[in-house]
């Protein structure tokens, strides 16, 4: 337990550095876009229900959802943009977040700003015109200055919303207090989900407090107590972006993962043989398989593992199976030549996509292969993870099959075991170096029509790297060398409910029994 | 010329004639009331004197000059204005509210100092009131405030919009007729609305009658009840006067 809580605080530099520079820049962001806007909504009636009903309609949206949309609106953008200008942009990380956190903090500022400003008493409005003040000057020197408290409440407001909202932006690539929630939810660490919560609540409280002081000062027009929380949040921001301060240098590396256990440790893996080569690493985790290769291809991230199987579907868009050692030729050829990726070997290990049932159920029906699933799948519950339904192996499993489920559900890979063993789902798709699978003595369907293709775990390394010393040392050694039966004790480790280890101690495990 | 000229005014909102063709010249030095029921148009005849208020038709002359040669702003620094609300700005203090025309007018700090604690005088506030933020006045010290800060930029001509109507009626007295002397002493131009007949007698040299956008009525008050025919103008006139007999009546009986 001790040991998970220091883990925590040892990230805890980093990830709120991240945390606060986001929702710090989203907020500025959204208080110089809405402030004019709420001026004009405050002075012209035909402008103000367009502008407050627009944002209301953006705070309709999941925040979730707003930051995943802003992912492929940026692609196409920054793709327009290299063909126009010659300069693209980062699609993934920091942009979208930021703009997604913008427009997620415009709300209470617009809907308080625009109500700041007509709640001013007329006859005060009436009294500016009368001394002869230009309509600027009434604006600057009378009204804003009486809206201020109502205006500084909705900053509040949006600054408690954005520091929330920023912990789901580690999806879309950018590190937050978010961090802890995904990576704990996905490896059922507690500790790092409270651990987030807390971190991220506190930090909400503590700006809502300063924020408050600037509210404070403004209606009591006090000058010292509105300069102590401009202060306070100054000298705040300030110390949480020190540890930012070393990142971005020559010798940073940025290592990807996707959102299960084994991504995690063999991120945790690399990372830990480039800092023992004196490199800092930074992580992207929690990323979906299509936003990891395209971020690694944009050179966003600098190399992380993925799967044979699925890039051959997802990336070259291939229905056919060739067999293992052509796919990975294949693979090798064809990324370096389409985008410059370096295809460095397989580790060793597959970690394919199977149809996995508990013994008992599958005797009862006798069912050993895919085949005959199909014949009895009418009558039963899927379990997937949450990418599975939408990938183009379950559509070649579909055709290949002709399965048909009675109901199909998603779930994240942690839940989908809950879901089998509790028997909410009868068969699901799990993953072959899953360590759960011996654990709890699961059947595995054979595949006789070889629908599905092979997951050869692979190490990708982006085109900017293809040819960095320190990166491929650290490398290299890993090719061949991870057997399945070690890999699935490590991923059992992280996955187990008693005695887990986190991702990187399994890590260093696994480097200690392969001498890696 | 006139210190103020308006000539065939018209102003219409909706479906409604707030004033029908209004033509009133007032002499420089003069002390006019404008006089009407609710609604008969005599607020927004003061307000298109300092472009508050934007006329249909006609024109209007200040000091010669057509009000819509300069920007409103310039103008309005020229004339003071007074009305009911007062209107002090909350968020800033006595002083800082008296000095806003002469800030917005560029004078430098010693002269707006100087002006400050001269009006405060004039106004018969006592310093220390200077400090203190409009919140803390009475309704009385704060109108006395709002005539200072009209008064701040030396301005030849006042308006003022029923600016005693929602105090008590020892302090209206007060106000009404420190103000009269304030009007002596500086040689001011005022145009003052008000409903009330008695106030308007008390005070004004010239009082003009609107009834429903056009002027029914105009001359000194003595003038005014011996020559008006209209039954609405009498009825007004004498309301002061009726009133009076009563009290003495009624006085008197007790006494």
């Amino acid at each position: 337990m001790n040991a998970r809580v220091a883990a925590a605080w040892a990230l805890l530099p980093e990830y709120l550095a991240w945390h606060v520079l986001l929702s710090a820049s989203a907020l500025l962001l959204g208080v110089a876009i809405s402030l004019p806007l709420a001026i004009a909504a405050a002075r012209s009636p035909r402008l103000r229900w367009p502008v407050l009903a627009g944002a209301s309609l953006i705070q309709t949206i999941p925040s979730l959802a707003l930051l995943a949309l802003f992912y492929p609106l940026l692609l196409a953008i920054s793709a327009l943009s290299l063909r126009l200008i010659g300069h693209g942009f980062p699609a993934l990380g920091f942009l979208p977040s930021l703009l997604a956190l913008t427009l997620y903090s415009m709300l209470p500022i617009l809907r308080n700003g625009a109500a700041g400003i007509l709640g001013v008493d007329p006859a005060i409005r009436e009294a500016a015109d009368g001394v002869g003040m230009t309509p600027g000057q009434r604006l600057f020197q009378v009204e804003l200055p009486l809206a201020a408290p109502v205006i500084m409440a909705g900053v509040r407001t949006a600054a408690v919303w954005t520091i929330g909202a920023a912990t789901l932006s580690t999806p879309v690539g950018q590190t937050s207090l978010g961090n802890y929630i995904f990576a704990g939810l996905q490896t059922e660490n507690w500790v790092f989900v409270l651990f987030g919560c807390a971190a991220s609540a506190a930090l909400a409280l503590i700006a809502d407090q300063l924020l408050g002081l600037v509210e404070a000062g403004a209606r009591q027009r006090s000058r010292a107590l509105t300069l102590t929380g401009l202060a306070g949040l100054a000298a705040g921001v300030a110390l949480a972006l020190l540890p930012l301060a070393g990142l971005g240098k020559p010798g940073s590396y940025v290592i990807g993962a996707k959102n299960f256990s084994e991504q995690y440790i063999l991120a945790d893996l690399i990372a830990q043989r480039l800092q023992d080569r004196g490199a800092t690493v930074q992580r992207k985790e929690d990323l979906g398989s299509a936003v990891a290769y395209r971020a690694l291809a944009a050179g966003e991230i600098d190399a992380y593992v993925d799967y044979s199987g699925t890039l051959w579907t997802n990336v070259l868009q291939r229905g056919d199976n060739p067999g293992r050692r052509a796919v990975l030729d294949q693979l090798t050829t064809e990324l370096k030549r389409r985008d410059g990726v370096v295809v460095l070997g397989s580790l060793g290990f597959e970690n394919a996509y199977a149809f996995v049932m508990r013994p008992d159920r599958a005797q009862a029906l006798h069912i050993t292969s895919i085949a005959d699933l199909a014949r009895e799948a009418p009558h039963l519950t899927l379990g997937s993870d949450l990418e599975f339904l939408s990938r183009p192996e379950w559509k070649a499993v579909q055709s290949a099959y002709g399965l048909g489920f009675r109901t199909q559900r998603s779930y994240q890979p942690t839940f989908m075991y809950r879901a089998l063993s509790g028997g909410e789902a009868d068969v699901i798709s799990a993953f072959s170096s899953d360590g759960r699978i011996a654990a709890d003595h699961l059947v595995v369907l054979s595949d006789p029509k070889a629908a599905i293709p092979p997951y050869d775990a692979v190490v990708l390394i982006s085109p900017k790297r293809a040819h960095d010393a320190r990166l491929l040392a650290a490398l290299t050694p890993l090719i061949g060398r991870v057997p399945v039966e070690a890999m699935r004790q490590a991923n059992l480790t992280v996955d187990r409910d008693q005695q887990k280890a986190s991702p990187a101690e399994a890590a260093r495990a696994l480097r200690a029994k392969l001498g890696l | 010329m006139g210190a103020i000229e308006l000539s065939g005014i018209e102003k219409r909102y909706g479906g409604h004639t707030a004033l029908a063709g209004v033509s009133l010249v007032v002499q420089p030095g003069e002390f006019t009331a404008l006089v009407g029921g609710s609604g008969s148009g005599k607020t927004t005849l003061l307000k298109t004197i300092n472009g508050l208020v934007t006329p249909d038709a006609g024109e209007v002359r200040v000091q010669g000059e057509p009000a819509g040669a300069q920007p409103p702003h310039l103008l309005r620094r020229k004339i003071g204005y007074v009305f009911q609300e007062i209107g002090l700005f909350p968020h800033l203090g006595v002083a800082e509210n008296i000095a806003i025309t002469p800030k917005l007018l560029g004078w430098d700090a010693a002269r707006i100092a100087a002006r400050v604690a001269t009006l405060l005088e004039l106004v018969a506030l006592p310093k220390e009131v200077a400090a203190r933020s409009p919140a803390e006045l009475s309704g009385g010290q704060r109108q006395r405030v709002g005539v200072a800060r009209a008064l701040a930029a030396e301005p030849a001509i006042m308006l003022m919009d029923e600016p005693f109507g929602a105090l008590d009626p020892l302090t209206r007295d007060q106000l009404g007729t420190d103000y009269r002397g304030l009007h002596e002493r500086l040689s001011l131009t005022t145009l003052m609305v008000t409903h009330d007949m008695a106030e308007a007698v008390l005070l004004a040299d010239r009082i003009v009658v609107l009834s429903a956008g056009r002027i029914v009525a105009d001359g000194r008050p003595a003038e005014l009840l011996a020559t008006a025919t209209d039954p609405e103008v009498r009825a007004l006139l004498e309301a002061p006067k009726r009133q009076a007999e009563r009290l003495r009546a009624k006085l008197g009986q007790g006494a």
